[in-house]
């Protein structure tokens, strides 16, 4: 039987494999050591691995940031904790400007092999400090890599080729995933010995043949729901692609599917205005406009701050009924 | 910020062992370097007002003496970092005239491939590790820096430059409580210029009686205040923290007292407005750090007046010959552009390949 564990299980699997593969990998972020992660995804690591590997900072984003910054240049490959990707807006200086553009500064001189983690995500009525989703934003910047992993099996698979990565990387999850159960082969199952899922390849989540959904994050869950009603109750087969990795982006993965499919909606928890939707559906305009029977549509959260109210944040966020409604707009 | 009489070495200073130990020719590079620096900013500033230069030139003329005297301490352990003022540190890590001035000419031969320009020189091959123009952004990362080196368990500091309107920001509070909680051996040089821009000391910052390093103490962190004008002052104070660095693994707050000849950059046409002539021309006469040297190692009977005179002729001749390489250096190629954003790519690795990372076009 295929081994389950959660999206929380497996992302703490791939951090403690990647301490083990090397010492210079340390998890530095508020809570993250003896408290046990505030979301428990570093649970265990400070017993096992101990206080040089597992630093319970001080909430101080932009100085611990900035700090795993200027450590990376030297070599150590820090693994920040953000208690919530919200909180980036407090290091933003350093995860823009330092990060991002010292390589290009210094015409190549130096790297920065930095992850930056955490959740980032709206529906969990924390009110709008506490559920920004800047991966566009981020991923607007040259420089910087944004990866966003829908499951268990991926988010374990990236975060360990994130580690391993020479350049800064914002890795961006979601508490709503964290519970979600999924199949996680173990190491011993494995032909490599272990599961490393490259940044930049998109994944099929599903194969049909009417209309591409194409998703990041936990739009991906809420695209295989609409998916499964559009298979039951309308007869229509929709393909569900997730990009894994919006930078760097897997750009032929989508084209492919828009050219079988030749219908696309671009389903995503962040806000539409210059959301990674819209970079997506303009470049299917232009690389795939004759392959296409209807303007690409994009779902995104309502374009307001995140209600509090948990029955209308609700409806802030793109649903299944939402995504199965649209799609018959263009099927 | 008011000057003090005409400075004069104290024995005091030139007797600290670490001064002591210095040899007549440790002596004269000192000087040597200090004059090079000032030569190659005055070329620079000619061919920025010749037009050949673009963006900002922020002149470090009249600092000369925080950057030679500080560095000259370090061994190969100890690390450097900077704001956007940084030609000084540039050099007195060894860094060269050409690359340097190549830099500021927007050539394809300057260290930086002409991608930084004069506030952001790189060097880490000299454990150099920038010229940062956001005020401030620079001092998470000399933490960092500091967080490597212990990291890694060698012993090591890393002298981390900051101006006097640098330290209210809160990016450098957050890495003074982080270099004090961890025991982070980054020396923090506030260099006072008494002024950030067209603001003054007086108008920016709110510190107690001892000056701006004197904020230490709210962090449980050690302070000093040096007098930048003299290399031996400088030298014998940064030591004892370099000390602090490496022994203790405990970062300081230094501040050396200094000024700048010129306006904030070339561009600054308000130079003379919020300083009085007086003030300036006072710090010139009586406070320069190049004179004030040179003074002292005559008084020694290390060098001779003509010896000056053929350091600084050498140091303008390395000067207009870094201007004459800079201006025969090619512009940079426009198939640049894409390089040296990331690693994987430019390295390129099956990560550098896979996927799409740039979105142009
Ligand atoms: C975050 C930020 N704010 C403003 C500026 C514009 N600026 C550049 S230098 C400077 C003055 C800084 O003064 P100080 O820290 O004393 O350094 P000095 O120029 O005297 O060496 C200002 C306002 C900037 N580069 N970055
Ligand atoms: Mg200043």
């Amino acid at each position: 039987m295929p081994r389950e564990i959660t999206y929380r299980e497996a992302l703490r699997e791939g951090l403690d494999e990647e301490l083990a593969y090397d010492d210079n990998v340390c998890i530095i972020g508020e809570e993250v050591a003896e408290y046990n992660g505030a979301y428990k995804v570093t649970e265990g690591l400070w017993k096992k691995w101990g206080d040089k590997r597992l630093i319970d900072a001080p909430i101080s984003e932009a100085g611990f940031i900035g700090m795993g910054i200027g450590a990376s240049m030297l070599g150590i490959r820090p693994v920040m904790e953000l208690m919530f990707y919200s909180f980036a807006y407090v290091a933003f200086d350093q995860m823009m400007n330092n990060a991002a553009t010292c390589r290009y500064m210094s015409g190549g001189l130096t790297n920065c092999p930095i992850v930056v983690r955490g959740p980032a995500n709206g529906g969990t009525n924390v009110g709008a400090t506490h559920s920004h989703t800047p991966e566009n934003i981020f991923a607007n910047m040259p420089g910087l890599k944004v990866v966003s992993p829908s499951d268990a099996h991926d988010v374990k698979g990236l975060i360990k080729s994130s580690i391993r990565d020479n350049d800064p990387v914002y890795f961006m999850e979601s508490t709503v995933l964290y519970g979600m159960t999924g199949e996680v082969p173990s190491n011993d199952e494995l032909e490599d010995g272990e599961l490393i899922i490259p940044l930049g390849k998109a994944k099929v989540k599903k194969e049909g043949t009417d209309i591409s959904l194409i998703a990041h994050g936990r739009a991906v869950v809420t695209s295989l729901q609409a998916a499964e009603i559009l298979a039951e109750k309308y007869d229509i087969n929709a393909e569900v692609l997730d990009l894994r990795s919006i930078r760097p982006l897997d750009e032929a993965a989508i084209m492919e599917s828009v050219r079988k499919t030749h219908r696309a909606i671009y389903v995503e928890e962040n806000k539409p205005f210059c959301g990674v939707g819209a970079q997506i559906s303009s470049m299917i305009m232009e690389q795939a406009f004759d392959d296409l029977d209807a303007p690409v549509l994009r779902i995104t959260s309502a374009d307001a701050p995140a209600f509090y109210s948990p029955p209308i944040e609700k409806l802030q966020l793109p649903n299944p009924e939402e995504i199965v409604e649209r799609a018959l707009t263009i099927c | 910020m008011a000057a003090k009489t005409k400075s004069k070495p104290t024995a005091e200073y030139a007797d600290a062992p670490i001064n002591a130990s210095l040899t007549d020719e440790d002596k004269i590079e000192l000087l040597r370097k200090m004059v090079r620096i000032r030569r190659f900013e005055q070329t620079s500033l000619k061919h920025y007002q010749g037009d050949k230069i673009g963006g900002f030139l922020h002149l470090y003329i009249g600092q000369e003496s925080v950057a030679v005297g500080s560095i000259s301490l370090l061994g190969d352990n100890d690390h450097v970092i900077t704001a956007y003022r940084d030609h000084g540190h540039a050099l007195s890590v060894g860094m060269n005239m050409d690359e340097c001035m190549a830099e500021l000419f927007g050539k394809a031969t300057g260290c930086s491939k002409g991608k930084g320009g004069s506030m952001h020189y790189f060097a880490p091959d000299k454990n150099y590790w920038g010229g940062h123009g956001i005020v401030g952004g620079q001092t998470p990362l000399g933490a960092g820096l500091a967080f490597a080196l212990k990291y890694k368990g060698l012993k090591g500091c890393c002298l981390c430059y900051l101006g006097d309107g640098a330290i209210n920001q809160g990016a450098f509070h957050e890495a003074l409580n982080l270099a004090s909680l961890w025991d982070l051996p980054v020396i923090y040089i506030i260099e006072n210029n008494g002024y950030s821009m067209g603001t003054s000391q007086a108008r920016s910052s709110a510190y107690p009686e001892g000056g701006l390093a004197q904020r230490a103490e709210g962090y449980n962190m050690a302070w000093d205040k040096l007098e930048g004008v003299s290399i031996y002052e400088i030298r014998a104070g940064v030591q004892k923290a370099v000390e602090r660095a490496h022994e203790e693994s405990k970062p300081t707050i230094l501040e050396i007292m200094t000024y700048r000849h010129k306006g904030h950059s070339v561009a600054d046409a308000n130079a003379e407005k919020y300083r009085t002539k007086e003030e300036i021309q006072r710090y010139m006469q009586e406070h320069d750090p190049i004179e004030f040297w040179k003074t002292t190692l005559i008084d020694e009977g290390v060098i001779t007046e003509d010896d000056y005179k053929a350091i600084n002729k050498e140091a303008g001749a390395e000067a207009n010959s870094a201007a004459e390489f800079a201006e025969k250096s090619p512009f940079p190629d426009e198939s640049e552009i894409f390089d040296d954003i990331y690693w994987e790519v430019d390295n390129n690795t099956e990560a550098g390949r896979t996927g799409r990372h740039f979105f142009h076009k």
